[in-house]
């Protein structure tokens, strides 16, 4: 998971401080690795560093822990790339997905979390397709087959959470941005 | 790519009022092996109905080679079905007085074989399929995945053109749908045999070159393609 995008992605909802920004990603991604304080503080710096956000409202000089910060263009820019990319479809990127289409819903709308799943799906389904290949060569071992397996069921069960997934995101952007 | 087999246009079906069909186009080149996926409800077994001649839709086209199938009577698309297609479904459905080399050599009975001849082809099926064990036995007797085995040994015995299977491992546990599905790719593969798999199941669909999503008796268009052309 990438934890700069899914930062810009909270901001897009509006400013907030390093402390609400964490509060917030907690709620947003109740699953997530947890996210230390100082991490957030370290990623809104370079983040700023970058032009990514912007420091914003009254409190810029009481220090970092008082100072809000919003989203620049250029974060906007990065964030649609982000948002626009699958992951790699192998076992384990489970987090990096749930992040993605909570982020896409929180900083676009439905169609964009669903078109996000629906690209995914096809580049997981597509990858099941060939692991599957590897079952049924006529050459191929037991070695082979336990081998495809972990990695197959490991993607089922992605591809399954991405089809509960898409029968929710509707009911998921009304919690979002309630 | 090969030739089309198989195909259609703007299938409309339904059953009373609810719709199941709701223009459907599809084409099927000999020897490609097809998955039509969706959820329970989606028109996909409906679908295969229609292009095994099974059913006839209320309306639209299906076409197997030079002839339509959607127009023809049912003792003409009965002739057609036991010698250019095999069918196999969830429950083997063999017939449970019959022991395994008797189920498997029906359709070629009924296409007009010896009884010696048939009997010969339906064993060394089983043998291939790995359950020359079954020969004698009834259905009862087999377990799951043996009665599946035997089930997909009479869809080939006619070797078709193409083999109509509807969710065929819903009924088994994974290593005997396995066998199932790796058999029939394989034998597929080898005769050019054209596989139509329906499926709810991704991990069966995965057996397939080539997936079409349905949604509501019509493409999904929430769903990419996944494979291109076998």
């Amino acid at each position: 998971m990438s934890t700069p995008h899914v930062l810009l992605g909270l901001l897009s909802a509006g400013p907030l401080h390093g402390y609400d920004l964490k509060r917030a990603h907690d709620q947003r991604l109740p699953r997530a690795r947890p996210l230390a304080y100082g991490q957030v503080y370290a990623t809104l710096a370079r983040l700023a560093r970058d032009g990514l956000v912007t420091a914003t409202g009254t409190d810029r000089a009481a220090g970092p822990d008082r100072t809000a910060y919003a989203v620049s263009d250029a974060g906007r820019a990065a964030l649609d790339a982000w948002l626009g990319e699958i992951e790699p479809p192998a076992p384990h990127v489970a987090s990096a997905m749930l992040a993605k289409v909570v982020i896409a819903l929180l900083a676009a709308d439905t169609a964009r979390a669903r078109d996000y799943l629906a690209r995914q799906r096809a580049a997981h389904a597509a990858r099941l397709r060939d692991l599957t290949a590897v079952k049924t060569a006529p050459d191929a071992t037991l070695g082979d087959l336990v081998a495809a397996d972990h990695a197959i069921l490991h993607l089922d069960a992605d591809l399954r959470w991405m089809q509960n997934t898409a029968g929710r995101v509707a009911d998921l952007h009304t919690e979002v941005h309630r | 790519m090969n030739p089309t087999l198989l195909s259609a246009r703007a299938l409309h079906h339904s059953y009373g009022h609810t719709p199941a069909l709701r223009g459907v186009d599809l084409d099927i080149a000999q020897g490609e092996i097809v998955a039509v996926t969706g959820p329970s409800g989606c028109g996909k077994s409906t679908l295969l109905h229609c292009l095994a001649g099974l059913i006839r839709p209320d309306s639209g086209q299906v076409r197997y080679r030079d002839t339509r199938l959607d127009d023809r009577s049912e003792a003409a698309r009965s002739r057609l079905r036991r010698t250019e297609f095999g069918v196999l479904f969830q429950f083997g459905q063999l017939v449970a007085e019959l022991p395994g080399a008797e189920n498997v050599a029906l359709p070629l009975l009924l296409a007009g074989a010896s009884r010696r001849s048939a009997a010969a082809a339906a064993r060394s099926w089983l043998e291939r399929l790995g359950v020359a064990a079954a020969a004698d036995r009834l259905p009862g007797e087999m377990s799951g995945g043996e009665q599946q085995r035997c089930a997909l040994a009479r869809a080939l015995v006619t070797d078709p053109a193409v083999v109509f299977a509807d969710e065929p491992t819903g009924a088994l546990d994974s290593l005997a749908g396995e066998k199932v599905l790796t058999e029939l790719v394989r034998i597929a593969r080898e005769r050019g045999t054209a596989v139509v798999l329906v499926t709810h199941d991704s991990q069966v669909a995965a057996y397939a070159g080539r997936e079409i999503a349905l949604r509501d008796g019509a493409a999904d268009p929430l769903t990419l393609p996944v494979g291109g052309a076998a």
